[in-house]
């Protein structure tokens, strides 16, 4: 895709002369969807990123949250959709690889990751071909460096069946004294390249991933994605740990999309300032490469610092000690971004109009509309009469689906429990990190909550009110383990934005995610969007991941187990309508999209309270497949439940903002909610390892050895 | 005492290892394995990890560095050695311990809760428990199964070197508690001393209470001794 005419009208203008071969790829890829955000950066200014933890908000390499006054978190989310596609394996892994040097450039050390993946149906044999090269990538990587995955989702849904999705967030910890940023300071200090040698891969990476996939992308766009080597990453992560330690780093970015000239270029323009980089200095892994291969080639595991002159040879001393490369590739100025390649002048154009020079596209949209109401007989007659057998099949239809069932296939290949910080391991409704180095202000041991995810078929049903609910369910799975939420990045995925429908589409799912964080006045501290999720089996459900923080006292939390000890409470108010749901999905019919609550946040901010009392004994929060999953998953060979509901229409409400509660203080439970939601005891737990539901009169009745076997299918398959 | 924690480039779980001993009060430090062993060394921890990214066979490389040879040397002086996961292929390689660890029956890689029987009581890794003892700790690798020709197996059990054994919550060594399809539920044996032990499961991620099981620190005591 070379330099669209409008684009190189505006640069030569710029310039005063046509652009040179690199200056025309360099802008051609900075001013990418990509790079850019040329469609959805008008959107972008619904969120709202500032509240009293922000340190640094968007527009870093990632977002920087105080969790006291001594210890900082960072967070960021990276989308590898177009590679992951064309190479599952190589583009998931070096998904992580980004976003953990997007870190590591804060001065931060990394402690989780969260993957959220999105394929096309279960049953198609490309979708598993996907599925089983992706987490393989993320399990290759994420492990060999060391870094614990331990929050996601994965969805299937035949909406991704041409664009699969990859979205990975990470967390790290740093500290006042060690935050360091993408902001260059000083004229004359020197700008240094440390990490893998510069080869031919990746190139066009950025504007490769703005675009439409091709039939053909498997093959014709393999050189666009990069080869990742994890080792190389290690020995990356534990030499800007030395360099940080030694206060060696002014400013730092990691090289991504559009390579070295993206990074340096992004780094000066940032400090208001220029650079001159002579691109013969770079260590290169292959001979003869021309200027536009060096500038643009995406070769991982590399990070572009800037050093003070008298600090280079210290930081070549500890590059060589983890037997990294390095190269002192020129240095800052105040004048254009500048490089020079065997003593010719290949770029010279003002570093601020490559970085932030494109203008933005005005693109139309078309509102989405929602579906009516056609429910499928098992629930729409009022007379309350249910057929056994039929609602027996559905139920097991919900509960064994795949997008539902147990994930365990996937994080069992993920190291989860390196680093020693893993309080609340996968599994749950959210992971729980030991941050023994902070304090909550009561002076406890501080917990810091992960959840990451977004659900295809809301998003899909209602653009608008499905992603209200993914920032809500988001916020709730932290709430479910006693934490309250914090900050939040997202990952917004699209189809092609050229197209009115899919536009609208995006923008209403944009417009819900913001109005919910703003609600739940968690900040939106940065994010990534990926569109031209799009092929010809047509465009993505629009898909906001969001991946949130939360803080809360000590590192252990209620399970999602039941004891079989106490009472089964449902708080929160379920909509009481089934758009989007599993239930819908499987049983056929449609519906609106149900209501949330207006008080959201005082929902969640209680549900976190009551969590942490000593007579909760288990929470799990409500939403995929609704009470029929939540209270699958809750029963163990050891506790079961007996429960009765209304109707098919309440097992399988997805309203979020609901958890099922055991509890042996129900009335503790119903006066912590009084005025804040609804409370209704639907059982009690057993010690017989049985859920046996009363559902509008018809009992239907599941072991746990049953209910595993259900939730199984995806290892069942795979294995 | 002083324990060396080595790491070797790419070892991750270095630090993993220094502060789990530390909460047990014993004086750790990570060691750079080009800098070599500290003269004060009086125990040493291979830690688990991707070595070299395992880019050859798990542990292969590590093994050929030239720290090891100063390792083996402190071990054949009786310096308590404790080789974890990654440690634990490095130690078959090195030839510290007999037999090798290599792909899962699985072919992917696992990271789960198992049960171990404690087979030996009297050796400083397992003074802590009572011989069939059973303890929950961490695994996560990929390759971890272990293996042995028969006549060596014959040789290990004779001579009672076989220290944990994958097993079910009731201790029985069934194939089916066996994650990795380990020759005879081998999780962890000893070297020609008794001071030397390598083991695939991870005891320095069930050692701090704060974040759950303590089942591991057990092994972990033989260095605060």
């Amino acid at each position: 895709m070379p330099l669209a005419d409008a684009d190189r009208e505006l640069v030569e203008a710029e310039l005063g002369r046509e652009p040179t071969r690199a200056e025309a790829a360099l802008f051609e890829n900075l001013w990418s969807e990509h790079c850019a955000y040329r469609s959805s950066r008008p959107l972008l200014g619904a969120f709202d990123s500032e509240s009293d933890d922000v340190v640094v908000g968007p527009g870093d390499d990632a977002a920087v949250v105080a969790l006291d006054d001594d210890t900082y978190a960072t967070l960021g989310i990276e989308s590898h959709n177009h590679p992951s596609y064309v190479d599952p394996f190589d583009g998931a892994a070096t998904g992580v690889g980004g976003i953990v040097r997007d870190t590591m450039s804060m001065g931060a050390y990394p402690i989780a990751l969260a993957d959220s993946l999105y394929f096309g149906d279960f049953d198609r044999e490309h979708s598993r071909y996907l599925f089983e090269g992706v987490v393989e990538g993320i399990s290759h990587y994420g492990n060999c460096i060391g870094v614990p995955t331990v929050a996601g989702s994965v969805a299937f849904n035949d909406g991704y069946e041409g664009n699969p999705l990859v979205n990975v967030a990470c967390v790290g910890l740093t500290t006042p004294d060690r935050l360091v940023t993408a902001t260059a300071e000083t004229p004359g200090n020197k700008l240094v390249l440390v990490g893998n040698a510069t080869g031919r891969d990746g190139l066009g990476g950025a504007s490769f991933a703005s675009e439409d996939l091709a039939e053909d992308a498997e093959t014709e766009d393999r050189p666009a994605v990069q080869v990742g080597d994890p080792y190389a990453e290690k020995r990356l992560i534990e030499c800007n740990e030395a360099l940080v330690d030694e206060g060696l780093l002014v400013a730092a970015r990691d090289l991504g999309a559009a390579g070295l000239g993206g990074a340096s270029s992004e780094l000066v323009a940032k400090g208001g300032l220029g650079a001159e980089i002579a691109l013969d200095r770079v260590h290169q892994r292959e001979p003869e490469m021309n200027a536009m291969e060096i500038l643009l080639a995406e070769s991982q595991e590399r990070m572009v610092y800037e050093v003070r002159p008298e600090d280079t040879d210290r930081v070549a001393e500890v590059a060589e000690r983890f037997d990294l490369g390095c190269s002192v590739i020129g240095e800052v100025t105040d004048g254009n971004y500048v490089c020079t390649f065997d003593g010719e002048t290949v770029v010279d154009a003002p570093a601020e109009y490559l970085a932030d020079g494109a203008p933005m596209n005005e693109l139309p949209s078309e509102a989405p509309s929602q579906p009516d109401r056609d429910l499928p007989a098992l629930v729409a007659g009022d007379d309350g009469s249910t057929d056994p057998d039929a609602l027996a099949e559905v139920v097991e239809a919900v509960v064994g689906h795949p997008n539902t069932a147990s994930k365990r296939w996937v994080y069992r290949q993920y190291d989860h429990e390196v680093g020693v910080r893993t309080g609340v391991l996968p599994g749950d409704d959210a992971a729980v990190m030991a941050v023994r180095e902070a304090e909550t202000e009561s002076g406890e041991p501080l917990g810091l909550a992960l959840s990451s995810g977004s659900e295809p078929r809301w998003t899909e049903a209602a653009p608008y009110e499905g992603a209200r609910a993914v920032a809500l369910e988001n916020a709730t799975n932290l709430a479910a383990k006693g934490a309250t939420p914090l900050a939040a990045v997202d990952c917004l995925n699209g189809g092609n934005p050229e197209k009115p429908e899919v536009y609208g589409d995006f923008a209403a799912a944009v417009d819900g995610l913001a109005e919910m964080c703003a609600a739940l006045s968690v900040p939106v501290v940065g994010g990534n969007v990926s569109l031209y999720n799009d092929s010809v089996a047509g465009p993505i459900p629009p898909t906001p991941t969001l991946a949130v923080i939360g803080k809360k006292a000590g590192f252990d939390a209620p399970p999602a187990a039941f004891a079989g000890e106490g009472t089964v409470l449902v708080v929160g108010a379920a909509g009481g309508s089934l758009g989007g749901s599993e239930y819908l999905a499987q049983a056929g019919g449609s519906d609106r999209f149900p209501e949330l609550p207006e008080n959201a946040p005082v929902v969640v901010e209680t549900l976190a309270a009551v969590a942490d009392r000593e007579d909760t004994l288990a929470v799990h929060d409500v939403s995929h497949g609704g009470l029929a999953v939540a209270l699958a998953e809750l029963v163990t060979d050891a506790a079961g439940a007996d429960v009765t509901l209304d109707g098919a229409l309440a097992l399988f409400d997805e309203t979020p903002g609901r958890a099922v509660i055991e509890t042996t203080d129900p009335d503790g439970v119903r006066e912590a909610f009084d005025g804040v939601a609804p409370v209704e005891a639907i059982g009690e737990t057993t010690t017989d390892g049985v859920l046996s539901l009363t559902v509008g009169g018809v009992d239907l009745s599941y072991d746990a050895e049953s209910i595993r076997d259900l939730r199984a299918v995806i290892e069942r398959e795979l294995d | 005492m002083t324990v060396s924690v080595i790491q070797f480039g790419g070892s991750n779980c270095d630090r993993d290892a220094v502060r789990a001993l530390s909460h047990l009060g014993v004086d750790a430090e990570r060691v750079w394995h080009a800098d070599g062993l500290p003269t004060d060394t009086d125990g040493i921890v291979i830690p688990g990890g991707f070595s070299y990214g395992d880019y050859l066979r798990a542990g292969a490389m590590a093994a050929r560095q030239p720290i090891m040879g100063e390792v083996r040397e402190a071990a054949a002086d009786g310096t308590p050695v404790l080789g974890v996961c990654n440690g634990a292929q490095i130690g078959c390689e090195t030839g510290l311990t007999d037999g090798a660890f290599t792909t899962n029956r699985s072919a992917r890689f696992q990271c789960e809760h198992v049960h171990l029987r404690i087979e030996r009581a009297d050796t400083p890794w397992t003074a802590a428990y009572d011989e069939g003892d059973v303890i929950e700790v961490p695994i996560a690798h990929g390759e971890g199964r272990f293996e042995i020709r028969e006549d060596r197996l014959d040789t290990l059990e004779a001579e009672d070197r076989v220290l944990f054994r994958y097993c079910d919550a009731d201790g029985d060594a069934t194939q089916g508690a066996n994650p990795n399809g380990s020759t005879a539920n081998v999780a962890g044996i000893l070297g020609a001393r008794e001071t030397v032990a390598v083991m695939m499961p991870h005891p320095e991620r069930a050692t701090l209470p704060d974040i759950g099981g303590t089942d591991g620190q057990g092994v972990l005591r033989a260095f605060a001794e």
